[in-house]
């Protein structure tokens, strides 16, 4: 399930930094690990598991691999949260209409 | 940069109910148990009431048929008839996470004497990874999401219920 892959690819502090790094733009990953405290290999495991659950896509630009976020990976995030809430909403507005039904029965 | 600057879209709704605001208010947040859906709790039991103190700080919670409580989170923000600001504090594993604060804004707009647009947003769900380890176990699990999801759309297409 896309949503579940991307939270837990996400649960890990070190590759959420990873995650951000690229929020700026496309980057490829010795960029990133300049920046960050950890070795380029683990930036490069920490973006394998991030293309694992569809957040970050990887694209090849002559000997470089260029990673960047993936937006479908944070809608999936979002998938079930607004469904969730269309529904919701959907029963609270159904009862306001009967609450106000019930007021103008009893006036 | 923090941790927390992951920025999926927040979820944006929005509803028009023919009521004011101060109604629409009311109905929200004073009587969320009349509408919140009843398979959509983490208890263990049957859920009996769902709960939102009027007041900052306020818990947001929910009791069970057996007298067992859990919360879900807690008022952030109380302005009637206009504003209401929740913590949403279950994480990805279907767990309170008393750090874990992803915000849920309702604002409550009049758009005539007896129409209100109720605008309500989700937001910082990024946040919700932070706590995400055994995400996929959850979600997977005959319990986690889909099937508490497919329960939901059950009883809303079956309509309000009793």
């Amino acid at each position: 399930m896309a949503y579940a892959n991307a939270l837990a690819a996400l649960a890990d502090p070190t590759r959420r930094r990873v995650f951000e790094e690229l929020r700026a733009g496309p980057k490829p990953v010795g960029e990133i690990a300049r920046v960050l405290p950890v070795s380029r290999p683990a930036v490069s495991q920490h973006l394998k598991v991030l293309k694992g659950a569809g957040l970050v896509r990887e694209e090849q630009q002559g000997t470089r691999h260029v990673y960047s976020i993936d937006p479908k990976g944070l809608g999936a995030i979002r998938r079930w949260l607004d469904q969730f809430w269309d529904e919701a909403l959907t029963r609270f507005a159904a009862e306001v209409e009967r609450d106000a039904k019930e007021e103008s029965d009893e006036s | 940069m923090t941790a927390q600057s992951i920025t999926p879209a927040p979820v944006r709704k929005t509803v028009r109910v023919n009521a004011n605001a101060a109604r629409a208010f009311d109905v929200f947040a004073n009587n969320i148990n009349r509408w919140w859906p009843s398979s959509h709790t983490i208890l263990k039991a049957p859920l009996k009431e769902t709960v939102i103190e009027p007041f900052v700080k306020g818990r947001w919670y929910q009791i069970g048929e057996d007298g067992s409580q859990c919360d879900t989170g807690h008022v952030m923000a109380w302005e009637p008839p206009h504003r209401l600001l929740l913590a949403w504090q279950i994480n990805a594993d279907w767990q309170f996470d008393p750090n874990l604060i992803t915000e849920v804004e309702v604002k409550f707009i009049a758009e005539g004497e007896r129409t209100t647009r109720v605008e309500l947003e989700h937001r910082h769900l990024e946040r919700m990874g932070a706590k995400a380890d055994v995400a996929r176990a959850s979600v997977d699990s005959p319990n986690g999401w889909g099937a508490i999801l497919e329960a939901y759309r059950q009883v809303a297409e079956a309509g309000r219920g009793t």
